[in-house]
């Protein structure tokens, strides 16, 4: 029953969704400098956030797969990082498009909270070929939860080195120096950083349903004798949840 | 190296373009997981016929 309460969350961040583009485009006043470009802050800085906290997170989840040895531990850190990755791709597009409005460049290179972000998806997007470089499944979520650990606490060190770095262009949001947020600004960008955790969240219970199913579809193909553990298992880079009872 | 205000008629097109992305990314992710779930969901039917068809232990008899 991992699916259970995937509907309700599901609509929920659908509405969510539809409330913070109203409020975006409808209730949020437009920057003083940046005029109507201004907009994408509020897509671009949330999901950034939230990227670097599932990365984290994954990183979390990946001690308690080692702490514990379960294998849902490791399912539960991949599907993290698999998530993180989408948004983190959609945070350097967005960013990029927003840099060539307001800098009238696609890219800063001397700018390091642009290049550190860039680094942390370089990092991460080696994750997938390194589980499916090792074969033996055990090994492989061993080494993988080694690796999102390291990466994981690489995040917040690199995330604090980039905000004691003097600033190019990179505006820092949330700041006690600059950056601060007038209030309606503020609100609608607390609202887009809900609704985009909540849309993580969301695709990370839809993500790990679709894994449930599959492992509780191969227990029955084994069961019903379709599959024997002597069958050889296609090599891949997501973990095994075959021999696990439940998935939640 | 920060620009003035962008008149909407410029900054529009670059706001659309960085939703847009968002939204196709996102709906290309999950009509994939869509995909998954409905492969699943057809196989998970398969097997329901497969053990409705085969006679259950005790019709066999002893």
């Amino acid at each position: 029953m991992y699916g259970k309460g995937l509907r309700p969350l599901s609509l929920l961040t659908a509405a969510s969704v539809a409330l913070t583009l109203a409020a975006v485009f409808f209730w949020a006043p437009n920057d003083a400098y940046l005029g109507f470009l201004q907009k994408i802050f509020y897509l671009h800085v949330p999901l950034a956030i939230v990227t670097l906290c599932g990365f984290v997170a994954a990183g979390l989840m990946a001690v308690a797969h080692l702490r514990t040895r379960d294998p849902r531990w490791d399912v539960r850190s991949y599907v993290a990082i698999h998530i993180s990755l989408i948004f983190g791709v959609v945070v350097l597009i967005s960013g990029s498009i927003w840099a060539r409005g307001a800098w009238g460049h696609w890219w800063v290179w001397n700018e390091p909270t642009l290049v550190s972000f860039l680094l942390v998806m370089l990092l991460y997007a080696t994750y997938q070929p390194l589980r499916f470089a090792i074969e033996d499944p055990e090994r492989q979520s061993r080494y993988a939860s080694v690796f999102a650990i390291t990466a994981g606490a690489f995040v917040p060190i690199n995330f604090a080195i980039v905000r004691l770095s003097p600033a190019f262009v990179h505006p820092r949001t949330l700041s006690n120096i600059s950056g601060n947020l007038p209030g309606r600004m503020q609100a609608v960008f607390y609202l887009a950083l809900a609704t985009a955790a909540l849309l993580w969240v969301t695709l990370w219970r839809f993500e790990m349903t679709a894994k449930h199913v599959a492992a509780q579809l191969r227990r029955l193909r084994k069961l019903l004798g379709e599959e024997t553990d002597d069958a050889p298992v296609r090599r891949s880079a997501a973990p095994s949840l075959t021999g696990v009872g439940s998935i939640s | 190296m920060i620009a003035s205000a962008l008149p909407l008629h410029t900054a529009g097109p670059y706001v659309a373009a960085a939703y847009i992305a968002f939204f196709v990314i996102v709906l290309i992710y999950v009509a994939i997981m869509a995909s998954k779930l409905t492969r699943s969901e057809r196989a998970l039917t398969e097997l329901t016929e497969q053990v409705e068809q085969r006679p259950r232990a005790s019709d066999e008899g002893p």
